[in-house]
Order: C-alpha cells, then sequence, then structure tokens
C-alpha cells in the first residue's frame, strides 16, 4: 500500500477558510490527496472534518482559497460543477439512497440521467456492482427494506457506478450498529487496495491504521497533524491528537 | 322553499358556470403555481427573488382587490385578455369565448392569487423530502432539474397533496367573489339575481346555493381524507 502513484496530486485544497456564521469551520486549511491515495481524516466532532470533505465537492462552498480537482479549481456552479460533482463519488453518514426508488434503479439512475448510458448496459454494471458489494440478491427491493450495513453497502456502489476518479466517505459507518460495520469497511478496505483515491472521515482507528496511507487530525477547524497511519498512532506530535487518541484508544 | 324547484335550471345554471370556473382556475393556479415553486427553490438567487416576490405579494393581497385589479387595470391597459380564448377549450368553456371578458378577468384574478398558495404547498412538500436526498443527488451529478424531476418531486407531492387540496377548496369558495366583478350566471350572483331581482327571499336561495357550493367542495374534502389515511398506512 505504499506504492502510490507519483505526479500530480488529484484533490489540492490551498488555504482554504470557512465560516458558518462567527464559527471558523476551516480555518486556512491547506492538503493535497495524490492519485490513488487514502487520506483518513479523524478528529474530535465538529473539528471541520466533515466539513472539509463536504467541500471537495462543493456541498459546502468555502469562503477563500482555493480547491482544485484533477487539474481544475472547483466550477461555483451550472453544469461544470455537476459534471465535477460526477466524478467524485460521495457517501453519507446517512446512506441518502433515493427513498423511491428500488436498489438497482438507486445505482443505475445516475449513469443513465448523467453519463446517458444505455439502461441495459447501466443495469449490467449495476448488478455487478452490487456483486461486488454483496447485495446482488436484493436489486429489486426498496432501501427501507435493507439493513443500515446494507444500505450504505448499496450507497457505495451507487457512487461507483459514475466510474468516479476518487470518493469521498463522511463518517460512513457512525449511524451502523456495531454489528454492520464490519462489512461496510471491508468493501472499504478493498476499493483502497484496488488503488481508488479516497478521502474518508472516520471514527474507526483500525480502518486508519491498516488502510490509510496518511492520517490528518484536525481540530477546532485546523489540520494539526499529517502523517503516515504507523507514525501518528505511536507517536503523534501535537498536544491535541496526543489527547484526542488517550480519550478513544482507552476502552 | 318552493324556489329551489321553481328556480332549478337557475341553480343548476349557476353550478355549472361556477365549476366552469373553478375547473379552469385550479389547472391555471396548479401550473402557475408549480412554476412560481420551481423559482423559489431555484439555486440562481434573482429567481429565487422573483418567486418570493410573487408570493408575498398575491398571499397578502385581498382577493378583492386582485379582482379589481384585473377588472378594471387590464381594460385600463386594453387587455380584453383574449389570449385566453384558447381555441377548443373554449368551445367546452364558451364563456372563455364570448366578448364579454369579464369571465376572462375574473379567472386571471383567481389563478393569480391561488398560484401563490399552490406554490406554498408545493413547497412544504418539497420541504418535507429529507435534504440528504438531493444532495445524493447533486453529488451524483444530476443538475438542479434532473434533481427535482427524478428524485425530489416524485417524494414531495405525497406530502403536498392534502395542503394542496386545501387551497383548491379555499379557491371554490373565493370563486363567489367573481360574481361582484361582472361575471354573470354562477352560484353567487345567481342568488343576488333572484334575491334583489326577483323578490326571492334570501333564506332559501341561500341554502340553494350552498348546496351548490357544497356538491363541490365536500367530495374534494373526503377525498383529501382517503388519500391522508392511505399515507398514515403506508409510513
Amino acid at each position: 500500500m505504499d506504492d502510490v502513484t507519483t505526479g500530480e496530486p488529484l484533490i489540492v485544497l490551498d488555504s482554504v477558510n470557512k465560516w458558518f456564521g462567527p464559527l471558523h469551520v476551516l480555518d486556512d486549511v491547506s492538503l493535497s490527496v495524490g492519485r490513488g491515495e487514502v487520506v483518513v481524516v479523524i478528529g474530535p466532532s465538529g473539528s471541520g472534518k466533515s466539513t472539509l470533505c463536504r467541500a471537495i465537492n462543493r456541498l459546502e462552498p468555502i469562503n477563500s482559497g482555493t480547491i482544485t480537482f484533477d487539474g481544475q479549481p472547483l466550477p461555483a456552479e451550472g453544469k461544470p460543477l455537476a459534471k465535477l460533482r460526477s466524478e467524485v463519488g460521495m457517501v453519507f453518514q446517512s446512506f441518502n439512497l433515493f427513498a423511491h426508488k428500488t436498489i438497482l434503479e438507486n445505482v443505475t439512475l445516475g449513469p443513465i440521467k448523467v453519463r446517458k448510458e444505455k439502461p441495459a448496459a447501466a443495469r449490467e454494471r449495476g448488478l455487478a456492482l452490487l456483486d461486488r458489494v454483496g447485495i446482488a440478491n436484493q436489486a429489486d427491493k426498496f432501501p427501507a427494506q435493507l439493513s443500515g450495513g446494507q444500505q450504505q453497502r448499496v450507497a457505495i456502489a451507487r457512487a461507483l457506478a459514475m466510474q468516479p476518479k476518487a470518493m469521498l466517505f463522511d463518517e460512513p459507518t457512525s449511524a451502523l450498529d456495531p454489528e454492520m460495520v464490519g462489512e461496510v469497511l471491508d468493501v472499504m478496505t478493498s476499493l483502497a487496495s484496488d488503488g481508488m483515491t479516497m478521502v474518508v472521515v472516520t471514527h474507526e482507528m483500525g480502518f486508519a491504521r491498516h488502510a490509510a496511507n496518511r492520517v490528518i487530525f484536525m481540530a477546532d477547524g485546523q489540520l494539526v497533524e499529517d502523517a503516515p497511519p504507523a507514525e501518528f498512532f505511536a507517536n503523534p506530535r501535537s498536544e491535541r491528537a496526543r489527547d484526542f487518541l488517550s480519550k478513544i484508544l482507552t476502552h | 322553499m318552493n324556489v329551489l324547484i321553481d328556480k332549478f335550471d337557475v341553480f343548476a345554471g349557476g353550478f355549472w358556470l361556477t365549476l366552469q370556473i373553478c375547473i379552469l382556475a385550479a389547472i391555471g393556479a396548479l401550473i402557475l403555481g408549480g412554476v412560481v415553486a420551481v423559482l423559489r427553490i431555484s439555486p440562481v438567487p434573482p429567481l429565487r427573488a422573483l418567486g418570493t416576490g410573487y408570493v408575498n405579494v398575491f398571499r397578502n393581497m385581498p382577493l378583492t382587490v386582485v379582482m379589481f385589479f384585473a377588472a378594471f387595470g387590464l381594460p385600463a391597459l386594453g387587455s380584453n385578455a383574449d389570449f385566453l380564448r384558447i381555441p377548443v377549450i373554449d368551445s367546452l368553456f364558451t364563456r372563455l369565448g364570448t366578448d364579454l371578458p369579464y369571465f376572462r378577468f375574473a379567472l386571471i384574478a383567481l389563478v393569480l392569487y391561488t398560484a401563490a398558495f399552490v406554490c406554498e404547498a408545493l413547497r412544504s412538500g418539497v420541504n418535507a423530502v429529507s435534504p440528504g436526498q438531493a444532495e445524493a443527488a447533486r453529488s451524483l451529478g444530476l443538475t438542479f432539474g434532473q434533481n427535482l424531476r427524478y428524485v425530489v418531486l416524485p417524494q414531495s407531492w405525497k406530502a403536498s397533496i392534502v395542503p394542496l387540496g386545501s387551497v383548491i377548496i379555499a379557491m371554490i369558495k373565493n370563486s363567489a367573489l367573481v360574481g361582484f366583478f361582472g361575471v354573470v350566471g354562477d352560484l353567487s350572483q345567481t342568488a343576488d339575481q333572484l334575491t334583489s331581482a326577483e323578490g326571492y327571499a334570501f333564506v332559501p336561495v341561500a341554502i340553494g346555493i350552498s348546496i351548490g357550493y357544497l356538491i363541490m367542495t365536500v367530495p374534494l374534502g373526503a377525498l383529501l381524507d382517503r388519500i391522508e389515511k392511505r399515507q398514515a398506512v403506508a409510513r
């Protein structure tokens, strides 16, 4: 997993600032993510890590600084923004599967409507993706009929169906029952080892340890540490990170 | 009470005309209200402002005043609202095509006024859809229009339908005003005609026209109740 592709980074944030009213949620954050790299973002709640993740596909607009994806600055809106988003997969904490569509329709909507693929081809690829995440036999059910872990795996398949250049995960396992966390992390681990570029906001330290190339630690909107996982967990440099780790790792 | 039997044809005619106004106004208000609702939730700020301005004006102005503007303002601008003489439709709803423009003026006023409420009913439905649905659609790269069409609206109409029904019932009752703005022969103007001009006692006539309105509104209300119950089960 150390054979990260070199060359121009895929995602670059440069001096990004964002405020929610008086709250400085992203405080001069700079970060670059290389192609094929898996970056795990951790930190206490309210530290800005979800906002960081959502800023990368502009679900949250930023107040200053620049974000570039694949060499292009993020478009402000309209068709160019829609096109950019189609190249960045996003997985949410609350799954957000389309409640009125079947599992297979959830996976094929983007390819058919955005990529203008033929429905038959999109269905075939959709089924293959559902098979990959282990739920091909549920294709005709509705999201509410599936467990949380299954829904989240469908959400991953839905994002992958767009053949994205990168995947963003915004606390993908935080809303899951403990026994379902593993099945989602397995899918994410296999994606990581296939070379997908991933930015993962999570509290799963096990995943950070074994799947990440880098761990980013955020606190109070600032990017406090950026280190390989082994180094970060064994020897955090900042007081904030040591404090955070001591709280979560003692139990 | 003989008036109800003796003048049955007058009541029936009034009912038919009011029904025509209501059908046309409901169609117009649903279309215009839909457009205004799309403006109000659009990502483009000037369009949002336009939609919000529309709702603020027409939701907060008395219908009587809107009727005045239509009945006196349009002729002052030199318009007889002839664009409403739509072929085929005007042979179905003959008053649309007559030379006296008051039916068309009243219709315009009723549509403009009701559309503001339709917009808000539709928007309440859109707000009932969890924001995560639209966010997921956006992050797949769906445009605003695709997002509405494939993700948000198919889920929002269920939550809109009951408030929309209330808006339409209110509109049917509001249509009673048109008789005072030159429309001859609708239910409410029929009452005026029978009592003031022909000297019938007021109460029996009022009972007659009330029955006319209830025939339109009560079934609509019952239908809404059924829809609401079905939704409760589906949940």
